[in-house]
């Protein structure tokens, strides 16, 4: 056993750290009231390598792996919940689904500039009616020649109005439905009969733009099918599960800041002539949230080392959002609680941060989603099939 | 026992009821994004009868009784939480401190004009360094022949922005280790009184919360409420009848959060059948149910006790603990039933989520109601609980 990070990671992690206390760190409040993450950050953590972080080097990539991802995740978790989504849903779901099941060919043409962040990548799953029943979706792609013609809608796509490469799940044989029947593709915005809708109005992740998509007969050259026609919804759900343990590094940052600033606060305010460190109610809340965070930790990266090492993680990386989003929206609500009415203003990073966290238990399949899959991976062990 | 409602309170909770759905209702979401409640309104809501709930009809009001003001404040928090917090200050902080310790020539002075919505009350007790800790006032109240001068700071006045009365609380005697404090009921305009910085809030969006400050406010000595070292009874007594009064919108704000929810779960279908059918999201709506029944009897309960004229202040803080409680878990697992939708401004869901997390702040934290609760648990014991 060998609980510490690799020399590697430990640079990574503090050049990252850096990075985001300098150039992100005095954008935030902005990002937030301005509900946009400045082209010029993009481009200046492009330049960083971030949007590459777990990619091999031969594509352009760091080679840092999962653990370095999750470093990266955790880092920005910690200062900025917009940016962390629109590096997150890039990195960890839109080029992942090309980096795990595409051909080489593809891999050539798209990894170095999505891992240089010239391009920037989204994952487009989710449709109207096809949420957590991801297996409904209802958009076709039509053979036609060599191509294929996608046509149909998706709705609340992470990236969806800034992405230049899409992976997009379409039913290529209804007979057979999505399991079976739904290929993954890997399209280009500027492509012909696609339009990305208006950004949507959110109660956080004001910066992360977010917006419906609509494939108007886009046609799609057959070298950009990501796997085997017919097995799209298995490589978006192998996507999903990496991107599941990545999310839980991202809450673990959150929820590590909001324990450090409700410790500031109590340290500094004082009421009935003591500070509120000395009260035993809120000890009792620090305490908790300092028991949770630890045991997030370990849960993630342990997590991450199964990824690294190829082993099965279905559950884990399950575990890892359930309990890291649940952990993080606890951890700020107490931390608010601690900052009193001060919690509740604009004016402080409390109130953005209790805004920002709620999604984690909805976003990349709602926590009910999560408790599915570990149960049906827990009753799979012993034989038994569930359905949702 | 009897539980039911008499025939004058079942009426005058569908007038509510009706009034608010119909006026209230539809401005909600516009309410929260120009942070106001429209002026017009609380015009159409004091015509009602609504700004005077709790004032006798000599002096304008409706004379309404605890349990009709409970299921008014209930109507309205069910509508638009932000307006039901704005008439809650108003009428359970400024108008209650005036008609449990105004003279008779205060009470003819000041409550035709609250009752009327000519003057919308608030009530300025917290300071940068009191919050919880009310004894911390450090606000000046220098007597001066049949006056007083005040000096200070006030944070988080309610309704400040819009206010025409604000019931002040200031330090009349600093020798009196925090028991020394006076409440005086002070007009807008006077000079000196200056309204500052407006908090941006989470959520509450369309009630106004302001830093006040006064800067050598000469008040006469006929506008101090009570006697002097009242201030400390005056404050408790209306906190304890807000404490009820948010409890009655905050029972509102969940029943439109499962109002919202069971909508959302009916129509939305995934796995082929309406989400309502799982028995995650069933598990969802039973909880809330049996927190909003528990908060319902509790809140009624507590009414009677006013009504009765017997002391409620362990009530009080039962309903602001389970109030906090029971809104914010219901529109949280209600958000939850929305999906990705929950997230979106689009839904009501998300302003019902943010309107709800104050409830555990304001009127004393949660923590305070805590210890107010386990001290009465230990009276009598010789144990002194203290925060």
């Amino acid at each position: 056993m060998d609980f510490d990070l690799k020399p590697e990671h430990r640079a990574l992690q503090k050049s990252i750290r850096e990075f985001m206390q300098e150039e992100v760190k005095p954008l935030v409040k902005q990002i937030d009231r301005d509900s946009r993450v400045p082209d010029e950050l993009l481009k200046k953590a492009g330049a960083a390598g971030l949007f590459g972080i777990p990619f091999s080097q031969k594509y352009g990539g760091m080679g840092a792996g999962e653990i370095g991802y999750c470093i990266l995740m955790e880092e920005m978790g910690r200062v900025d919940a917009s940016t962390t989504a629109i590096i997150g849903a890039h990195t960890g779901i839109g080029v992942m689904t090309l980096y795990l099941d595409g051909t080489e060919e593809l891999k050539q043409r798209y990894l170095p500039d999505l891992c240089s962040g010239k391009k920037i990548a989204a994952f487009a799953l989710t449709e109207a009616n096809a949420g957590s029943d991801a297996a409904s979706i209802r958009m076709k792609a039509t053979r036609e020649g060599d191509s294929y013609m996608l046509d149909g809608e998706k709705m609340w796509i992470t990236n969806g109005p800034i992405a230049d490469v899409l992976s997009v799940l379409a039913i290529t044989d209804a007979s057979l439905g999505a399991r079976g029947g739904a290929t993954c593709f890997a399209v280009e915005s500027n492509w012909e009969g696609f339009t990305a809708g208006k950004r949507e109005e959110k109660m956080g992740l004001h910066g992360s733009p977010t917006a419906a998509l609509k494939f108007d007969n886009v046609r799609v050259p057959q070298e950009n099918v990501i796997g085997k026609v017919g097995l799209g919804f298995v490589t978006m759900m192998k996507t999903l599960d990496i991107g599941r343990v990545s999310l839980g590094a991202a809450t673990l940052g959150g929820a590590e800041v909001s324990l450090e600033s409700a410790l500031q606060w109590a340290k500094a305010r004082h009421q009935f002539g003591r500070n509120l460190a000395n009260m035993q109610s809120l000890q009792f809340m620090i305490a908790d949230m300092a028991s949770e965070i630890e045991a997030l930790r370990s849960l993630v990266y342990r997590t991450a080392w199964l990824v690294d090492n190829g082993r099965p993680h279905t559950k884990e990386a399950g575990m890892c959002k359930l309990l890291g989003s649940e952990i993080a929206s606890r951890c700020i609500d107490r931390a608010l609680q601690i900052h009193g009415a001060l919690g509740l203003t604009r004016d402080g990073q409390i109130e953005r941060g209790w805004r920002d966290s709620r999604i984690n238990e909805i976003f990349e399949g709602t926590n009910e989603i999560q408790r599915i899959v570990i149960a049906s991976e827990l009753f799979q062990e012993i034989g038994v099939r569930i359905r949702p | 026992m009897d539980f039911s409602l008499t025939e004058e309170q079942t009426m005058f909770r569908d007038m509510f009821r009706s009034f608010a759905q119909k006026e209230i209702a539809k401005v909600a979401e516009h309410t929260d994004k120009e942070q106001c409640v429209p002026p017009e309104l609380t015009k159409k809501a004091a015509e009602q009868g609504m700004l005077g709930a709790l004032v006798p009809d000599t002096f304008g009001g409706a004379a309404l009784d605890p349990v009709s003001y409970a299921l008014m404040l209930e109507e309205i928090g069910r509508a638009c939480m932000s307006t039901a917090v704005v008439i809650a200050h108003h009428t359970s902080q400024a108008t209650q401190a005036i008609l449990d310790f105004g003279t008779d020539v205060q009470k003819e002075q000041f409550l035709p004009l609250l009752a009327s919505g000519e003057a919308v009350g608030a009530f300025a007790l917290t300071e940068p360094d009191a919050g919880s800790d009310i004894k911390a006032v450090t606000t000046q109240a220098v007597r001066n022949g049949g006056e007083y001068v005040l000096d200070g700071v006030k944070t988080w006045v309610g309704n400040a922005g819009i206010a025409g009365l604000l019931v002040v609380f200031a330090v009349t005697d600093p020798k009196a280790n925090g028991r020394g404090i006076s409440a005086f009921v002070i007009e807008r305009d006077t000079p000196g009184l200056k309204v500052g910085h407006r908090e941006p809030t989470l959520g509450l969006r369309g009630a106004t919360y302001h830093t006040v400050y006064l800067d050598k406010v000469h008040v006469p000595e006929a506008n101090r409420l009570g006697g002097e070292g009242d201030g400390w009874k005056i404050a408790h007594n209306c906190l304890d009848h807000l404490r009820v009064a948010l409890g009655a919108a905050a029972l509102g704000l969940a029943q439109s959060a499962l109002d919202a929810g069971r909508s959302f779960a009916v129509e939305r279908k995934q796995f082929g059948v309406p989400i309502a059918t799982k028995q995650a999201i069933g598990d969802y709506f039973a909880e809330t149910v049996v927190e909003i029944e528990s908060l319902r009897h509790t809140i009624e309960y507590a009414a009677w006790l006013i009504e009765q004229k017997k002391s409620f202040g362990t009530e009080a803080s039962i309903v602001s603990v389970l109030a906090a409680r029971t809104a914010r878990n219901a529109t949280n697992r209600m958000l939850q039933v929305h999906g990705g939708y929950g997230f979106s401004a689009e839904y009501s869901i998300t302003r019902l989520y943010r309107d709800a997390r104050a409830l555990e702040i304001m009127a004393g934290t949660a923590q305070i109601q805590r210890v107010l609760l386990a001290r009465d648990v230990f009276e009598n014991t010789g144990v002194k609980v203290a925060p």
